[in-house]
């Protein structure tokens, strides 16, 4: 039921007690002003925390060679390990499902030149479920395929920066590239958020390099994502698999650290879970407590308030006022002040906010903002704080004895 | 019009009580202007919460137009109140940040009167006290004499049965006294019953009966020759 009536008396008491109701409304403003401000700078850092991991998948395991360190099985040390496309294959095959995507990698450093424009590359041969394990992005065109494995086609997938340092401002999908003096031809140019670097590569198909820099199968590294759906011991267990196995494989001392390297991300990913859980926790007792204290200060300013218009209230009862009605103008009149002052701090802290996040990336606050659910959520906890804040002082304001309220003093 | 019989009331004084009350009985009829006087700590004030269901009595029988006036809810009170009873206060109690017509509309909002037949009324008992073109001021803006007639028009404005006064010149001069007592004397004479509780003698010489308290019980209650304020004007 809307009773006009009532609402005019709520605004007209809001309206003649200015300095009342501005001074609490200025402080609900200011806590969710605080609540708004530590909110998006606590969520600016865990941003910064969650982008500096995503670059790579973060089930990743990579898997380096180098020289063994240690005498085993007759074999002496110092014998350099050379992954094949068989250990490729046998990982692919002997894992199953346990691997989601593999790959093989080649490095190669080469000059690239399209008509006057020059300059020196990483390269990096690869399969095509690299593009899962880097989360490159395509801009233009496609990604390394099977059928460019298979045919040992020469292609090349290139970097956003390679395309604007080489090409200027044409596009360079289609067009062919002169790599060291051979032609391979551009089909598709991808972004990386991992930075300028990640922007400068060019991949292309493994077996095309293994034709063109030395016609043999050598792999120079085996990267891999696990099942995403194992938990972290399973991961680890996973990872110290695959070493025993493919030292196993190659005759290697279980205790050589160098000849087979099985970088488990796992590891990290851990740490990085638990830190964003640790912050996660501040973010929420930061939030609760600044919620909190806002409550307390509107409860005080109610019983203030209740105080304050203590003689007005008796004046009503003594006028016929039922307590039903004094509980009704103190309680909305406190959630309509709570609310409208709680959405001004509100925005107010999204415009700090705002302003201040140039300033702010510096110091490793990305980002830093509330979310729309956060405001609908905290403009509805206001309301409730606004009506729980207000209900005790009211209902102490309708048993109030008139008498006691018109008492002269 | 109004009955009541033996009435006690104590209030709690540390782990003591004090007994202010001992035994009232008092009748009064429609029409009447009494005057209950009595030093102060006599109990007057007290009756006047009882009478007026501002505070409820320990003991005893007390009859309002016929309804027992007994174990009242707050809710129940607030209507009897807002129907019976007009009160007029020392202090008048006017709502400061509300204008003169907005005050004595205030009790029609209580009775759930629209806002144009608030407004209609509220000017009608105004233009009765004579502060027509004071509607729109607020009450810092008045003078004590002006605040009491509006608080007179807010309390006649519920259109009540019996209106109650305490010290309603308590606050003013003498010759603003005389002025609210007139008009207070010309309500009674439209028919209006009042009761006022003053310790000035010449207030209480101009009702038409005087009844004195002390120490909690009647000691005197007598019809008296009512002295009429306007010769003082």
């Amino acid at each position: 039921m809307f009773d006009i009536d009532l609402w005019r008396e709520i605004f007209q008491s809001i309206n003649k007690n200015r300095t009342r109701s501005l001074l609490s409304g200025f402080t609900v403003a200011f806590a969710i002003l605080l609540f708004a401000i530590l909110f998006g700078l606590a969520n600016g850092l865990q941003n910064t925390f969650a982008e500096a991991f995503v670059d790579d998948a973060n089930n990743s395991i990579f898997i380096n060679s180098g020289n063994t360190t240690k005498a085993h099985k007759g074999l002496q040390a110092g014998r350099r390990i050379q992954f094949k496309n068989e250990d490729y294959e046998y990982l692919k095959e002997d894992f199953g499902d346990d691997v989601q995507y593999i790959t093989s990698r080649i490095y190669r450093n080469v000059t690239a030149s399209f008509r006057n424009e020059k300059d020196n590359y990483s390269v990096r041969a690869v399969h095509p479920d690299h593009q899962y394990l880097e989360k490159t992005m395509m801009k233009e065109g496609r990604y390394i395929n099977q059928l460019d494995i298979d045919n040992e086609t020469k292609v090349v997938v290139i970097g956003r920066l390679v395309e604007e340092d080489l090409f200027l401002k044409t596009t360079a999908l289609g067009k062919y590239l002169n790599m060291n003096g051979i032609q391979f031809k551009i089909v598709g140019i991808f972004t990386d958020d991992g930075g300028d670097n990640e922007e400068r590569l060019i991949y292309m198909p493994v077996s095309t390099a293994q034709r063109i820099y030395g016609n043999n199968d050598y792999i120079d590294q085996i990267n891999l994502t696990y099942n995403p759906e194992m938990d972290f011991d399973q991961a680890l267990a996973f990872g110290n698999l695959i070493n025993k196995k493919l030292k196993e494989r190659f005759d290697v001392a279980d205790n050589d650290q160098r000849a087979i390297r099985v970088r488990n991300m796992a590891e990290g990913t851990k740490a990085v879970g638990q830190m964003t859980f640790a912050l996660g926790i501040i973010i929420l007792v930061i939030g609760f407590g600044t919620l909190i204290a806002g409550i307390v200060g509107i409860s005080n300013i109610m019983i203030f308030i209740v105080k304050d218009r203590t003689k007005e209230l008796g004046i009503r009862k003594a006028l016929g006022a039922s307590p039903r009605s004094i509980v009704s103008i103190i309680l909305i009149e406190s959630i309509l002040i709570t609310a409208i002052a709680g959405y001004v701090g509100l925005l107010m802290g999204v415009g700090v906010l705002k302003l201040a996040e140039p300033m702010l990336e510096t110091y490793f606050i990305k980002d830093p903002g509330v979310s729309t659910t956060l405001i609908i959520g905290a403009t509805i906890t206001l309301v409730l704080a606004g009506g729980i804040a207000g209900y005790l002082p009211a209902k102490k304001a309708s048993r109030i004895k008139p008498i006691v309220a018109l008492r002269d003093d | 019009m109004l009955t009541i019989n033996k009435l006690h009331k104590s209030y709690p004084i540390g782990d003591r009580s004090l007994h202010v009350l001992k035994g009232i009985d008092l009748s009064v009829k429609e029409g009447e202007m009494v005057a209950i006087m009595g030093s102060s700590g006599s109990g007057k004030s007290t009756l006047l919460n009882i009478i007026g269901m501002l505070d409820e009595a320990d003991e005893g029988e007390y009859i309002l137009d016929g309804v027992p006036i007994k174990n009242l809810t707050e809710k129940k009170a607030a209507i009897y109140r807002n129907k019976f009873l007009g009160f007029i206060f020392q202090s008048f109690n006017l709502i400061n940040f509300k204008t003169a017509q907005e005050n004595v509309a205030l009790p029609l909002y209580y009775q759930g009167l629209k806002r144009k037949e608030r407004q209609e009324k509220s000017l009608f008992h105004l233009e009765k006290v004579g502060l027509r073109d004071w509607a729109e001021h607020h009450p810092s803006e008045l003078s004590g004499g002006q605040k009491q007639r509006v608080a007179i028009a807010r309390a006649l404005a519920a259109n009540p049965k019996l209106l109650l006064a305490d010290e309603p010149t308590g606050a003013l001069d003498t010759k603003t006294s005389y002025d609210i007592m007139a008009f207070l004397q010309q309500l009674n004479d439209e028919g209006k019953t009042l009761l006022i509780v003053t310790h000035e003698e010449d207030i209480a010489n101009m009702c038409k009966r005087i009844v004195r308290l002390k120490d909690g019980v009647i000691m005197e209650d007598v019809k008296v020759d009512q002295v009429r304020a306007e010769q003082y004007v």
